[in-house]
């Protein structure tokens, strides 16, 4: 009912800001996070008229998106990764819980981890429901992302097909629509015809190795432009007042009594008594550094793109059977990603026999792109969990709380994410949302397990 | 007039012959030997392209891999490719090419309005609008704007191959350094794999026939080596072959082109368009040289305006005139080789303008000689000419290189040919995650620590420009490779290959950003990134905005993210945000480098694994006969399985249901080979299984059999089967027919990981056995008709197995029963399934024997109440939820995912148990994975739901629909009303036992 509440009224405050005063140019935005923090004018907010306005002035007058602050002793909560998970987590402490005097730790470049690598698909349609409540909240607040961060984070609801080329999938397909519904979530299950319709590039020839007996589609589901989500997290947080540090490496975590008392940085000791980790594959290091175990493992996970073509395909296109997925960018590129490296690893790159796999389901279900050529291939390391769910939760140290075990798909939960760690963090419990996903359920057994039901878990 | 900027003599092509082409729908000739660039500049073509961003007109901007401009789409479809580089596709007869990212055309572009509005298109813009209402909005259009070429739109008919070579040196580049590495290896003995992306050895020779290597001039040199290479048995040169990736402990891959350069009706059927190699390599030499860097300067992008070695390139090697009047811009003295020879091919040559304040080095000092006009310490302030360039520009600068004086001398040109200094190619080297360090001298990064063993860089990719040094340096790197290879010198060896000095281009002097008569950003671009039309004001604004990372600007920016990858524009964009934060350039630092090199086809990463043959398709002896009766079949993993038998009529319903009702009346026959089948040997095999079943197997006596379940570490249902006691040390366990490969993986990883001292050997007999399954009250009637076996249930009782002859064949035999009916699986090695299996039918025909599919085993076991892992079990579910308690040793002390069992969630009464469900009507059958809830409402969502139908059919034997699901708390709620609610309508069932037909088992004993 609150969340509803608060809904509406974020809602509200969007829409005022985006009537746009013509003879100034100028927004009433008084009440958007962006606007109010301390370094912030008018000029600061982005619009096709201040863009404009700029223009005449050679864009020479546009401010910095977010300022570069030297590390102050002491902050009321510190956040470290400054991937998109804990920027958003910091840009929520601020605006839902007042908390200002924060700072987000990034080892190196905001965005740089899995958010700027991944292959940006968005849906929410989880089978369980407990994933279904988490990863649609995200959703919802994905439909006003741009606007509420004053920064165009592109979200393009082109809609998610899920192919089925057996009987299992079909089952499963069944299984998690009929879930979807009654979660409250869009989904339809189509079959092969109906899936040509929806994506034309689609090849239903007899004779496939693995030919598509039909999909699930979510058409809310969809892709997200990756950087954005992190600078304009990033942009809207520092207008807050949140303080975020780049190129400060956490390397030590002091605790006392069972209590976190700061942290170690290659920019001097931090003090804090709530610490938030955010740090995907990094996430079994510091919580060494902490002194407590995690149930993660860290593996590779590689994508590549083509080089740009004009529109070819119009969807997301997954497939657990052949294992790959892929969707068009923007620029025209198609983005495919695939299964994770067989081995545990820190190097950022992916396997070439992986890339051979995954391009030949590529061929296979799209026999068109077989002369389209990779123009660049990368890797990320994700954080796996036991049952392939996220664990956003206390830990053993008190004050100290972790957001990890997104594995090969928290991209699309990022805003859902970093709302509910906040939530977390700011009141020392979890919300509703996220309670399910403690770290205890190692022990206790309450898994959420999304291995069988997604198959390809992007 | 035909190649009218083609020269009388010179260059490595074959005027006796012509070729024809088209471009954009005109038809051009040029010759065997041209690249499609060559060519359309030997017949005045230099507008090619359209960029990105704001459609400029571009044109043949360099003459390799590089090149950020002339992409075109080549062929029709089928066969067509867009984004390919004219300069580095090979001319044939016939070829088509034709511009993209252009309408209407080419000369005339539409969208070319960008450009006028790109005041209002800085980097970025996109992120700060199109908000409102939504981005959906504005996608479209701006998705269409985007994109350069066009996929093609049929199915590619081509085929590709994919191949492994193993060498003792890879030497990538044939160039001159690649050539003196790979001979002085070769002659040692050593197995040297030379891949050159280009159609020719020589490299950067080519462009320079005339200079000396020991004494002779240089073509001759790369000629004999090329011989000399292919003499020797262990060394391979392979042309038109592009190492594209660099992987840990020397695995690399090689794209080869093969037959991309021959006309299409003239390509060699048996030969695959393009191959991929994948390489490992003891030793690798990395000779792969160096791209000349552009200088920026103020509208640096027209046609017109080409690298100064490659304006050379197209003069030497392909004896073609890049222009008529010409002006060089350099800021080094290598500039001053395309000068001489433009004027020496009686090119009109304006000037050199030389950014340097005094022109020095033997070059220019040549040039001088010459009396070629030199204008140092001046700038090109900015050109002129829309689609070709008309003029350029010149003024002097100060001394700091900042600022211009005067509005700029116009001087007429069609043609400026520029050079900024050389960048080594260290693509590959830093994809291997070597580090580099920069040159201050060179004023380029050149690799410094290695992060590979056995892994040499040489020559112009080592940043080792003079030719000589570069020899020398790549001669050492061969024979040290060929050493360490194993191959020991004879001490009567040649010597180095000795040249002189030529090639070197210091001193250079570091512009980055070449002033004009306005600051940058106003009045015209600077740009950095042609294709994606990135300018100098592009790479301030992001650093303005606070995008500082050099990271942060190339992605705010896409400075170096588009085709070529940033070739010739990354050093460039580090260099102007490194003058521009005041940073020494090494601080500001390089983007990753990451593979491939130049893009890869997708069908060469799929080689032969695409169609039938992308995954094996696995079938059964039986196949055939299965495919002869008009069987339909289903995809079980990578199996074929028969699904149902129709007859002529039927439908799928009633062929299942015929096929259902027979086994249990009579005698049914089902193809069970797929099950997967793996022999556990050894003096542990007993206590290996006992850890890895939930139950005893180690009890388990000779001759008899035990139905298992195996957990994973959490505890859930990962694989079920039944498992035989052949001999005290030796069992057969059966697996499910998806999950046998994960199965023996499983196993393995606990042998060879955790339990490495227990003797236990594993072996997969899948597919050497066929396996036929007889059920039904006649099964045993039939088996003892056409075996030699004991079938009385005193020596062949249930759950036991016996060996002996079946059709004459030595068998196995199994009397194990997933139906419910007396049945007997017969296994017999696989060459004789169809003959064994033939006599059955024949020999079954007396009691009707039915073959059955998959569906109507599916159908018999759910009648019993028997679970199919994966379809009961999705990796959420334990054996106490499916009502298998008695699986679970309690006296064991352990076994694989035993201490999960007992955690306190585990054991909560409400999991998710197995239950039957009937419907309320009897007949509607429920669809499997339909949901169930509490109450038939129709409530607003979330609506809270208590289970869902793992298995559902129409039992004939039944006479109803009968249905098993996974319900939270169902054990205890028998006779319970629950409601499934689908998309049309709502479904009411009662929740039952699992068992629907002959519940207390004993139709199992005959
Ligand atoms: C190839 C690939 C494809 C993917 N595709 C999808 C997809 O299509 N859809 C989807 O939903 N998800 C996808 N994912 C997953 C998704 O990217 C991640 O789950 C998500 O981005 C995680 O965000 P994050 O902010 O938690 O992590 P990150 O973005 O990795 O941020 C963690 C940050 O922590 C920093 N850090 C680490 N150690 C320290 C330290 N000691 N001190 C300070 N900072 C530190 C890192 O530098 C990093 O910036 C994909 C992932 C990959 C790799």
């Amino acid at each position: 009912m609150r969340l509803k509440r608060w809904f509406k009224a974020a809602l509200h405050r969007r829409v005022a800001a985006d009537t746009i005063q013509p003879e100034t140019g100028i927004g009433r935005c008084g009440t958007t996070g962006w606007s109010e923090g301390a370094a912030t004018g008018m000029n600061k907010r982005y619009s096709i008229f201040s863009l404009a306005r700029n223009a005449f002035s050679r864009h020479e007058n546009w401010q910095e998106a977010w300022r570069s602050p030297t590390p102050k002793p002491r902050y009321d909560a510190v956040i470290i990764g400054g991937g998109g998970h804990g920027l958003a987590t910091a840009y929520y402490l601020a605006k839902q819980h007042g908390m200002t005097n924060i700072a987000v730790l990034e080892r190196g470049w905001l965005g740089g981890g899995n958010t700027g690598r991944n292959t940006t698909i968005v849906r929410s349609n989880y089978l369980w429901d407990e994933s279904a409540a988490l990863y649609e909240q995200a959703m919802k607040l994905w439909e006003g992302l741009s606007r509420e961060l004053n920064y165009n984070v592109m979200f393009s609801q082109r809609g998610v097909l899920n192919l089925a080329h057996n009987l299992h999938d079909l089952r499963e397909i069944q299984r998690r629509v009929n879930a979807n519904r009654l979660n409250g979530i869009d989904g339809e299950v189509l079959d092969a015809q109906q899936v040509k319709d929806f994506c034309p590039a689609i090849d239903l020839r007899a004779g496939g190795r693995y030919p598509v007996l039909g999909a699930s589609l979510q058409r809310r589901g969809g892709t997200a432009r990756h950087d954005a989500v992190a600078w304009g997290y990033a942009r809207a947080a520092d207008a807050l007042g949140v303080d975020i540090i780049q190129e400060c490496p956490v390397q030590g975590i002091r605790v006392a009594d069972g209590k976190v008392q700061g942290v170690e940085t290659a920019r001097g000791y931090i003090e804090t008594n709530k610490l938030g980790i955010v740090v995907a594959g990094h996430s079994s290091l510091l919580a060494e550094m902490a002194g407590f175990r995690l149930p993660v493992q860290s593996v590779p996970l590689q994508a590549l793109v083509s080089e740009p073509v004009k529109p070819a395909i119009n969807c997301v296109v997954m497939s657990g059977a052949v294992h790959a997925y892929i969707s068009q960018s923007d620029k025209g590129e198609l983005v495919i990603g695939a299964g994770v490296d067989k081995y545990v690893g820190y190097g950022q790159r992916g396997s070439q026999p992986v890339t051979e796999e995954t391009v030949a389901a590529i061929c296979e279900m799209f026999p068109i792109f077989r002369r389209m050529r990779m123009m660049r291939q990368w890797g990320g390391i994700v954080d796996v969990c036991p049952d392939a769910s996220p664990i956003i939760s206390k830990t053993p140290v008190e004050g100290i709380y972790i957001n990890c075990g997104w594995g090969t798909g928290g991209f699309k939960a990022t805003p859902g994410s970093g709302w509910a760690f906040a939530h977390t963090v700011a009141r020392n419990e979890p919300h509703p949302l996220n309670a399910p996903f403690t770290l205890d359920r190692y022990r206790t057994g309450y898994l959420i397990d999304e291995h069988g039901a997604a198959a390809v878990a992007h | 007039m035909a190649q009218s900027f083609r020269l009388p003599e010179g260059g490595v092509i074959d005027r006796s012959k012509s070729l024809r082409f088209s471009f954009d729908g005109r038809s051009y000739e040029g010759h065997p030997g041209d690249t499609l660039a060559s060519a359309l500049l030997a017949n005045g073509v230099h507008l090619v392209g359209r960029s990105f961003k704001y459609h400029r007109p571009r044109g043949i901007f360099s003459a390799g891999a590089e090149e950020p401009n002339a992409l075109v789409q080549l062929g029709e479809d089928p066969r067509t490719d867009p984004n390919q580089r004219a300069t580095q596709v090979e001319l044939f007869d016939g070829l088509t090419a034709m511009p993209q990212h252009c309408w209407p055309s080419l000369e005339f572009d539409l969208n070319e309005t960008a450009s006028l509005a790109s005041r209002f298109l800085p980097s970025g813009f996109y992120y700060k609008t199109f908000m409102w209402p939504n981005w959906k909005l504005f996608e479209g259009p701006i998705r269409h704007a985007a994109g350069l070429g066009r996929a093609p739109r049929l199915p590619d008919p081509d085929r590709y191959d994919k191949t492994y070579a193993h060498c003792d040196l890879l030497v990538v580049g044939g160039g001159p350094a690649g050539l003196a590495a790979a001979l002085a290896a070769g002659r040692r003995g050593a197995r040297v794999l030379l891949v050159e992306q280009d159609s020719t050895l020589g490299g950067h020779l080519l462009s320079s026939p005339d200079s000396e290597i020991d004494g002779q001039p240089a073509a001759e040199w790369v000629e004999a080596a090329r011989a000399e290479l292919e003499s020797l048995p262990e060394v391979r040169v392979l042309t038109r072959s592009t190492c594209f990736a660099y992987y840990d402990h020397n695995f690399l891959g090689v794209l080869e082109k093969v037959t991309d350069h021959y006309a299409p009706y003239s390509r060699p059927q048996h030969l695959p368009r393009q191959r991929m190699w994948k390489v490992r390599a003891a030793q690798v030499v990395l000779a792969s040289g160096a791209i000349e860097r552009p200088p920026v300067f103020r509208d640096n992008d027209r046609p017109g305006i080409m690298l100064a070695s490659a304006a050379s390139a197209y003069l030497r090697r392909w004896g073609v005139k890049p222009g008529g009047r010409a002006l060089v811009l350099t800021n080094n003295d290598s500039g001053y080789r395309a000068a001489l020879d433009l004027k020496n091919a009686g090119v009109d040559l304006a000037a050199v303008i030389d950014l340097r304040l005094a022109a020095e080095g033997p070059l220019s000092a040549q040039a001088r000689d010459e009396g070629i006009p030199i204008r140092s310490g001046h700038a090109v302030t900015g050109t002129q000419g829309h689609l070709r360039l008309r003029k350029a520009f010149v003024a002097p600068m100060d001394g700091e290189g900042r600022r211009v004086f005067g509005g700029g001398e116009p001087i007429e040109c069609d043609l400026l040919a520029v050079s900024g200094g050389w960048n080594p190619t260290v693509h590959l080297f830093c994809q291997s995650k070597g580090s580099l360090e920069w040159d201050e001298q060179l004023a380029c990064f050149r690799p410094a620590r290695s992060m590979q063993r056995n892994q040499a860089v040489v020559g112009g990719a080592n940043g080792t420009f003079a030719l000589g040094e570069a020899l020398r340096e790549a001669h050492a790197a061969g024979l040290q490779a060929a050493e360490a290879a194993g191959f020991a010198g004879s001490g009567s060896e040649r010597q180095a290959p000795r040249a002189g000095g030529e090639g070197d281009f210091l001193p250079l002097r570091e512009i980055y950003l070449v002033p004009s008569i306005q600051p940058v950003g106003q009045g015209g671009k600077h740009f950095v990134d042609q294709q994606h039309d990135v300018a100098a004001s592009d790479l301030l604004l992001a650093l303005r905005e606070g995008y500082r990372s050099i990271e942060h600007v190339k992605r705010y920016t896409t400075t170096g993210m588009a085709t070529d990858q940033g070739k010739t524009s990354n050093v460039n964009a580090i260099g102007i945000v490194a003058e521009h934060l005041g940073k020494p350039v090494p601080e500001v630092g390089v983007t990753t480098f990451r593979p491939p090199y130049t893009a890869v086809t997708f069908g060469a990463f799929a080689g032969r694994d695409v169609d039938g043959l992308l995954d094996p398709e696995r079938t059964t002896p039986m196949h055939g006969w299965h495919q002869a009766q008009g069987a339909a079949f289903e995809d079980v993993g990578q199996w074929k399985r028969a699904w149902y038998y129709p007859r002529p009529g039927e439908d799928m319903h009633t062929a299942v249901a015929r096929e259902v009702k027979a086994t249990r009346d009579s005698l049914g026959i089902l193809d069970a080979t797929t099950l997967g089948k793996i022999e556990v040997r050894g003096p542990d095999a007993a206590r290996f299984l006992d850890l890895v079943y939930t139950n005893m197997f180690s009890t388990l006596k000779v001759g008899r059999c035990r139905y298992g379940l195996m957990l994973k570490e959490d505890g859930m249902v990962f694989d079920d089967g039944v498992t035989s006691r052949l001999a005290e040390d030796r069992f057969l366990m059966t697996t499910t027919t998806g999950g046998a490969a994960n199965v023996l993986d499983w196993l393995e990883e606990w042998l060879q990981t955790e339990w490495p001292e227990m003797k236990v050997y594993l072996t997969s007999v899948t597919e050497q056995w066929a396996t036929m399954t007889i059920s039904g009250p006649k099964a045993k009637a039939l088996l003892g008709e056409v075996s030699d076996l004991k079938l009385d249930s005193e020596t062949f009782p249930h759950m036991s197995f016996a060996e002996g002859r079946v059709a004459g064949v030595k068998a196995r035999v199994f009397r194990i029963s997933f139906t419910g009916e007396m049945s007997f699986e017969i296994n017999v090695p696989a060459r004789y399934g169809l003959a064994v299996w033939e006599t059955l039918i024949r020999a079954g025909a007396k009691y009707a024997i039915t073959p059955y599919g998959t569906e109507a085993m599916h159908v018999l076991r759910a009648e019993k109440g028997f679970i199919i892992v994966g379809q009961e079990t999705d990796g959420s579910v334990t054996p106490l939820d499916l009502g298998m308690n008695w699986i679970v040793s309690k006296k064991k002390p352990d076994f694989l995912g035993r201490r999960s069992l007992f955690r306190p969630d585990m054991q909560k009464p409400d999991r998710k148990q197995l239950v039957g469900i009937e419907t309320e009507d009897g007949r509607e059958v429920l669809p499997e994975g339909a949901q169930l809830v509490e109450s038939n409402g129709a409530a607003r969502p979330p609506v809270p739901m208590v289970g869902h139908v793992t298995s559902s059919y129409w039992s004939p034997n039944c006479g109803k629909a009968i249905a098993l699901a996974l319900v939270k708390g169902g054990q205890a709620r028998m006779g319970q009303r629950l409601y499934a609610p689908l998309a049309d309508r709502t479904v009411a069932c009662t929740i039952t036992e699992p068992v629907f037909f002959d519940k207390a088992g004993e139709r199992l004993h005959g």
